[in-house]
């Protein structure tokens, strides 16, 4: 039986998300938008010993098939993360997340002066971009560029 | 595809020079040397919920001069309007009125908010500490004029490096054209890091003394109290920096000097009389470089 069985048992069918740095799965559900309110089970193991990482974080997701195009979202705090979306206990796709172009509604903007803090109906806007291997956003209403993403995560 | 002009990152090098020749064209007409009426029966909207003097005006008299109108919003009809009012919605409103809008925000990015909620284009006339892309444009059409040529020059940024809109917005374009550039401030009024990581320039920062007899053009900012949460912060760097007649007796005679303007004790009035002062001639080329903008946009 493989370690990751043993912390967090088998799904019949969903979305799996491994090889998340320790101690961010909280933050990649609330990237996701999954909370309370969210009718699936959700499960979770944090600090799972992993031969590449050290440790890690999985989450698993009962009965939902996240878009590929949300998940891509997680490569902002978990560019490593794997995906494994099952099918009858079966892995029925496996891929890496992409890191997207531009994000929007995830990240807030640091500056104060920035309109996208303001009353205004404004969703905030950032291009994702890397710079020597490291990942940062820059927003596109005042151009405030952000490194350390998990910490504006609205 | 509607033209605004935002940014002076949305503007590529060609661009820039495009619009500085066709300003050429217009001074004659600036002057009130030649008519032209090549905006008549369009109606300019200047919104400004910043106070402003010199950029509004300037913008009136290049609509005026090319034969079209002007409402002017002041900064205290801006804000009444505003009341319980969005700046989105304000903008959905005023663009149903006129042909294009010159806006100036406190907040950094409302320009680029304004131009995505408008139905005419918008010109960013200053947002908050963020961009000032036609001083920039004026300033290089007056760097260009004086000194005769734009590429290879050096210039010293003197002042506010932090907050100046007009300094954030002259680096990103003095970096296309090849030029040396020295920072001078006071510590706490540093370009922020991120120009330096976004920037491929030459830069360097360096005292006022150590380039004052290099530089080809040294730019004056004023300190702004305005932008200073903390009066004490301010005290202690306001008059940092003062050009007076024995600085300047220092420069090459072919050297000059800009300033956005207004000026508050940066440069000594005695300055005004000497060859290299040419910020009056800047607020000046204001109007052409803003008719050629307006032409742009509008035509």
């Amino acid at each position: 039986m493989k370690e990751r069985e043993l912390v967090v048992s088998k799904i019949r069918e969903g979305t799996v998300i491994d090889h998340i740095p320790a101690g961010k799965a909280i933050l990649v559900l609330k990237i996701l938008g999954i909370d309370e309110r969210t009718k699936e089970t959700v499960s979770m193991a944090l600090n799972v010993p992993s031969k590449k990482m050290g440790t890690k974080d999985i989450v698993k997701v009962e009965g939902l098939f996240i878009k590929e195009e949300e998940l891509n979202k997680i490569a902002l705090i978990a560019p490593n993360a794997t995906i494994n979306l099952i099918r009858d206990y079966e892995i029925e796709k496996k891929f890496k997340v992409k890191l997207p172009e531009v994000v929007k509604g995830i990240l807030k903007c640091p500056n104060r002066m920035c309109i996208s803090n303001s009353k205004e109906p404004v969703v905030s806007i950032f291009y994702i971009k890397v710079e020597d291997n490291k990942v940062f956003a820059k927003c596109h209403y005042c151009g405030k560029r952000i490194k350390e993403l998990a910490d504006y995560l609205i | 595809m509607m033209k605004h002009l935002i940014s002076i990152d949305d503007l590529k090098k060609e661009d820039i020079l495009k619009i500085l020749d066709k300003a050429e064209e217009f001074e004659d007409v600036a002057l009130g040397i030649r008519k032209c009426k090549i905006l008549e029966g369009k109606i300019l909207a200047n919104l400004f919920f910043e106070p402003s003097t010199r950029t509004r005006i300037s913008f009136e008299t290049a609509m005026k001069r090319l034969g079209g109108e002007v409402v002017n919003v002041s900064a205290q009809e801006a804000s009444s309007m505003a009341k319980g009012e969005t700046l989105a919605d304000t903008i959905r409103v005023v663009s149903n009125y006129c042909d294009a809008i010159v806006i100036r925000h406190y907040l950094e990015g409302a320009a680029r908010f304004a131009a995505e909620n408008s139905a005419v284009p918008v010109i960013n006339a200053g947002d908050g500490a963020g961009q000032h892309p036609t001083q920039t444009l004026l300033d290089l059409y007056t760097i260009r004029k004086e000194c005769r040529k734009l590429e290879g020059l050096s210039i010293a940024l003197v002042g506010d490096l932090k907050y100046s809109r007009t300094i954030h917005s002259l680096i990103k374009a003095l970096t296309l054209f090849k030029t040396k550039i020295y920072l001078v401030s006071p510590e706490i009024l540093s370009l922020p890091e991120e120009f330096f990581e976004e920037l491929n320039g030459d830069f360097q920062k360096a005292k006022l003394e150590e380039v004052i007899g290099e530089v080809d053009v040294l730019y004056v900012t004023r300190i702004q109290k305005e932008r200073f949460l903390d009066e004490e912060e301010y005290k202690k760097v306001a008059g940092s920096y003062r050009i007076t007649v024995e600085t300047v007796e220092r420069m090459r005679s072919d050297a000059i000097i800009l300033h956005p303007l207004p000026r508050v004790d940066e440069i000594d009035v005695k300055v005004d009389k000497m060859r290299q002062a040419r910020y009056f001639k800047q607020a000046f080329y204001g109007v052409p470089v803003r008719m050629a903008i307006l032409s742009e946009v509008m035509q």
